[in-house]
């Protein structure tokens, strides 16, 4: 009420000054744009500085214990990264599972996930050793390991043997490759990876340097 | 701007002080127009108590809180030992560690309780959309506050929980992996997540909510409050422009929400003081093991106060996305045929329908899931204008109303429970289920809202003195 009273009581306005309109937008454009550029920098601050690009060196695992149906971890760039050496029953299996996989020859985002020389029914360069990084491609948890076939709880019943994610189910057989109509889209990535010998692997390098 | 008001040199001491700060300050104007001569309806009922409470809430998580970091470190290789250091060496420190990670889950419960009572008294309804609108802003950044702080202690559901959500945005196509990569400031959830986490949980975030909670209230006492009935009380008014079914919030509401407070407390404290874990629900067990990149909990959920939404996010399976395309075709036919559209618009939704239709067969389920979680929130908003009810309030809505709100709570509450659950087929069926019945809720509420036969709505609202 107070508002319109003083409304009321205020003096007619004048003529209208396009100038002072113009200026008045000039002003307010150039003020935006200065502060659009002030924020440049401190969105950038949320980028990985360089000392996290810099960590990311390859990590060189001698494999010469691992057992037949074994499994060990070794961490590349923060991330867990599996190597299983696999048993000829567990390597008998991905044939038969490759009629329930969404993606069972490794078609979608090849370049991202696996490289040519893994680019077959193992996914590996070796046909027993697997190489994983073992980050579900759904939300990032880690899968944990199901080695034991058969029924089991969040299983099926015919389960020949992979890895399931805790956080939303989804499975993967023993090559990291997904099973249908789960919420993971993509296979397991199979990092770069090459032999220094017989039994000493590096992971995150597949060239001769 | 008021006149300078002179006061007489022989009044008390008291009057002379009041006088003088009224006049710098409006002091005694702002104490009548929000408390002293503020009208709220005199039948407003117990549900109308978790609006104060979430304030006390509030103040007990900043209190607590400032606290906790006075002793807290914000570091990868600290944070879980610093949390531990603070249950066991700091004097008293357990209490405010419990109190603040009670309060978490209370925070939740209140505003989910106020959330309902709104929902049920049509509290949302104009004149009050923006009350409605704000305080959905505040409950979406209740929810950011609660999971940045769910990572600082850095246990293992901290870390995984992180790795989860901020994997979500890594799911929006083109920009989501550069997204996630700026929110995690590394290639994994590390100390560079965990540090902007404590700056955004400590100060950014608090900062917006308490803008958002100014502003709740400052619409609120704008328009007043809504009642159980649901009628508008300044309606009728007496002589003195005073609202005939209003009373003064101070002193009659001020000492009914203190009573609601001393009932608060006393939960409040049992809890912190003999259930602070609550059998892992307002403290998870794995979150007593420190962080571990390496290996994720063989079971992981987040909080119960994020459940029903996790649920959501989980039924989006491929399988879940033909039955979504099958009710978006549904709905554009519907549109087509029976929406009294022109030539031109039906054939924009037509053609928008089977663009909608393609576009969600060729992104993987994974994003849909994310834009499903984030709907069920962001419906929230709309909520005003998806209402076409003549009648604000449950009471006077048609009696099959109050059947579909239960089965509407029951909905969320089952939802909620399949969250913490680990996923089985199942599971998965019921909450693609409860996930179709919660949008359809809102989705079909235009037109659900106006069928049936309403009560007649009184004039004065229904009071009886105790």
């Amino acid at each position: 009420m107070t508002q319109s009273s003083q409304a009321s009581a205020a003096p007619a306005p004048g003529p209208l000054d396009p100038t002072k309109r113009n200026w008045i937008l000039t002003t307010a454009a150039v003020g935006g744009a200065g502060a659009a550029a002030v924020a440049v920098p401190f969105v950038s601050t949320f980028q990985p500085s360089e000392r996290a690009k810099a960590a990311g060196a390859a990590v060189e695992v001698d494999i010469s214990a691992l057992k037949p149906g074994e499994k060990v971890t070794v961490e590349w760039r923060g991330k867990p990264v599996w190597i299983v050496k696999r048993t000829p029953e567990q390597l008998e299996s991905l044939k038969k599972t490759e009629g329930q996989l969404a993606d069972p020859k490794s078609e979608r985002n090849p370049a991202d996930l696996t490289p040519a020389y893994a680019r077959n029914g193992n996914r590996s360069i070796k046909p027993e050793v697997l190489v994983a990084v073992g980050i579900c491609s759904h939300l990032g948890c880690s899968p944990i390991d199901k080695f034991q076939t058969g029924a089991q709880p969040s299983l099926p019943d015919d389960w020949n043997g992979g890895f399931l994610c805790p956080c939303h189910g989804s499975t993967f057989d023993l090559a990291g490759r997904v099973f249908k109509n789960k919420p993971a889209p993509d296979n397991l990535e199979v990092p770069p990876h090459m032999y220094l010998s017989d039994t000493r692997l590096l992971i995150g390098e597949d060239k001769k340097a | 701007m008021a006149d300078f008001k002179e006061i007489s040199p022989d009044a008390p001491a008291g009057a002379k002080l009041m006088n003088w700060v009224d006049n710098r300050f409006p002091a005694t104007k702002m104490f009548k127009e929000h408390l002293s001569e503020y009208y709220a309806p005199k039948n407003l009922n117990i549900w109308y108590m978790f609006g104060s409470l979430s304030l006390l809430v509030l103040v007990i998580q900043i209190v607590t809180g400032i606290f906790l970091t006075m002793n807290y470190k914000p570091d990868a290789a600290l944070a879980f030992g610093s949390v531990e250091y603070i249950m066991r060496d700091v004097p008293w420190g357990w209490l405010i560690r419990y109190m603040h990670s009670t309060g978490a889950s209370a925070f939740f419960i209140v505003v989910y309780l106020h959330m309902f009572r709104g929902l049920i008294y049509g509290s949302y309804r104009k004149p009050r959309e923006l009350i409605w609108v704000f305080g959905c802003a505040i409950f979406l950044a209740l929810m950011a506050e609660a999971f940045m702080g769910y990572l600082l202690p850095w246990g293992q559901m901290s870390y995984w929980g992180a790795q989860v959500i901020v994997n979500l945005f890594a799911a929006i196509p083109f920009v989501g992996p550069d997204l996630a990569l700026l929110i995690r400031g590394d290639y994994v959830v590390g100390d560079a997540t965990l540090n902007r986490f404590f700056a955004f949980h400590v100060i950014a975030v608090p900062l917006v909510l308490l803008g958002l909670v100014v502003a709740h209230i400052i619409a609120l006492h704008e328009v007043g409050s809504n009642n159980p009935d649901g009628v508008e009380i300044k309606a009728k008014k007496d002589a003195d422009g005073k609202p005939l079914d209003g009373i003064a919030f101070h002193p009659f509401y001020t000492v009914h929400d203190i009573f609601g407070v001393s009932v608060f407390l006393l939960v409040f404290s049992a809890v912190v003081f003999f259930a602070p874990e609550a059998g892992g629900y307002f403290l998870e067990y794995n979150n007593f093991i420190p962080a571990d990149p390496l290996k994720t909990p063989s079971h992981i959920a987040p909080v119960w106060y994020f459940t029903p939404f996790y649920s959501m996010l989980r039924a989006i399976t491929t399988e879940m996305m033909y039955v979504l395309v099958l009710c978006v075709a549904v709905a554009a036919v519907l549109a087509v045929l029976k929406g009294g559209l022109n030539g031109l618009f039906k054939g924009v939704v037509a053609v928008g329908a089977v663009v909608l239709c393609l576009v969600m067969l060729n992104i993987d389920a994974k994003f849909w899931g994310v834009v499903v979680m984030g709907g069920a929130v962001i419906i929230l908003f709309f909520l005003p204008w998806l209402d076409n009810s003549p009648v604000k309030s449950i009471r006077y809505r048609p009696s099959w109303n109050k059947w579909l709100y239960a089965v509407f709570v029951l909905n969320f509450l089952v939802l909620g429970y399949l969250g913490i659950k680990p996923p089985s087929p199942i599971n998965e069926r019921v909450s693609q289920i409860g996930t179709l019945f919660y949008f359809g809720f809102f989705l079909l509420m235009p037109w659900w809202s106006r069928l049936g036969s309403f009560k007649p709505v009184p004039d004065r609202v229904t009071f009886s003195a105790h």
